[in-house]
């Protein structure tokens, strides 16, 4: 004799449930490690093996390969300089308040260590005494 | 008058569109965050400070950095990779002076790159047991003041 079954009808929808869940997992995330640029400045950065954390808001020193100088006091986006010593009185006010503001020199790799010694002349001579030279991680070959 | 049949309220929160924000905010968050350029070499610039003027007088071993990327430590062309088998005898706790200051000098024609390279290696010298603490950089400026106050060039000896 034959006994007919009764089978279970499988259903069309897709579960969605959890998909918020995932999304606000990942959003979280991205909240998290997301550090918004003041400077956007396409440069080719030097290599290192050794680096450091930059801190928040730290102040940037733009060098680009054609001489471009920018500046950034880390809150606002860099903009355009004309001359070093437009860096050197931005970064004195900095210190004025904060003796320990860090600043980041983001400089091509192909820049001449000569406007990098001006660079660190006029941060010298606003007394400024973190400074954090931007690199990309060296791999090992 | 006809009095209208009522629609019957949902007891249900509508969440068909809350994926569709989510997902909206991480494409945002994926599109601005940045992970790979929040990290560099740190270099502190020295205090100055007056009380400072009576350091001991120690031997500070010289590193020029050439137009061409060569080096010269201590007047001797050296490879960047030769320079930690060079300065361990002299840097190393209870073989030499663990305070003995390193001054590097780039021309100014030389690269960037080849400074950080430079600094980069002094920088792992802690991957073979010690340090180099003392890394100075001195501006153009500074060494024009040093040959003033001192009457030599300590880049000439």
């Amino acid at each position: 004799m034959k006994k007919r079954r009764t089978t279970a009808r499988a259903t069309a929808a897709i579960p969605t449930a959890s998909m918020a869940d995932i999304a606000f997992l990942l959003i979280i995330f991205f909240m998290v490690t997301t550090v918004f640029q003041v400077d956007r400045t396409s440069v080719v950065l030097p290599l290192s093996s050794v680096r450091d954390e930059i801190p928040r808001g730290a102040a940037f020193v733009v060098l680009t390969e054609d001489g471009a100088l920018k500046f950034s006091n880390g809150a606002d986006e860099s903009q355009l300089v004309m001359q070093m010593e437009d860096i050197y009185f931005a970064a004195l006010q900095l210190v004025d308040a904060d003796p320990l503001f860090p600043f980041v020199i983001k400089a091509d790799s192909k820049v001449t260590c000569g406007d990098i010694d001006m660079t660190l002349d006029a941060l010298r001579r606003a007394k400024v005494r973190k400074v954090i030279l931007l690199t990309n991680q060296e791999t090992v070959s | 008058m006809k009095i209208g049949k009522g629609k019957k309220a949902s007891s249900e929160i509508p969440t068909s569109s809350t994926a569709d924000i989510a997902f909206l905010l991480i494409v945002f968050f994926m599109v601005t965050t940045v992970f790979s350029a929040t990290r560099g070499l740190d270099f502190d610039l020295p205090k100055e400070d007056e009380s400072a003027q009576a350091i001991e007088a120690v031997e500070a071993v010289y590193i020029q950095i050439e137009p061409d990327g060569t080096l010269l430590v201590d007047k001797t062309p050296m490879e960047v990779s030769q320079l930690l088998d060079y300065l361990e005898p002299k840097l190393k706790i209870g073989v030499g002076n663990p305070n003995k200051p390193v001054i590097i000098r780039p021309d100014p024609a030389a690269i960037y790159a080849a400074l950080v390279d430079v600094y980069d290696e002094l920088k792992t010298a802690e991957k073979r047991g010690f340090e180099v603490k003392n890394i100075s950089i001195p501006t153009q400026r500074e060494i024009e003041e040093y040959i003033v106050k001192f009457g030599i060039n300590p880049f000439d000896i």
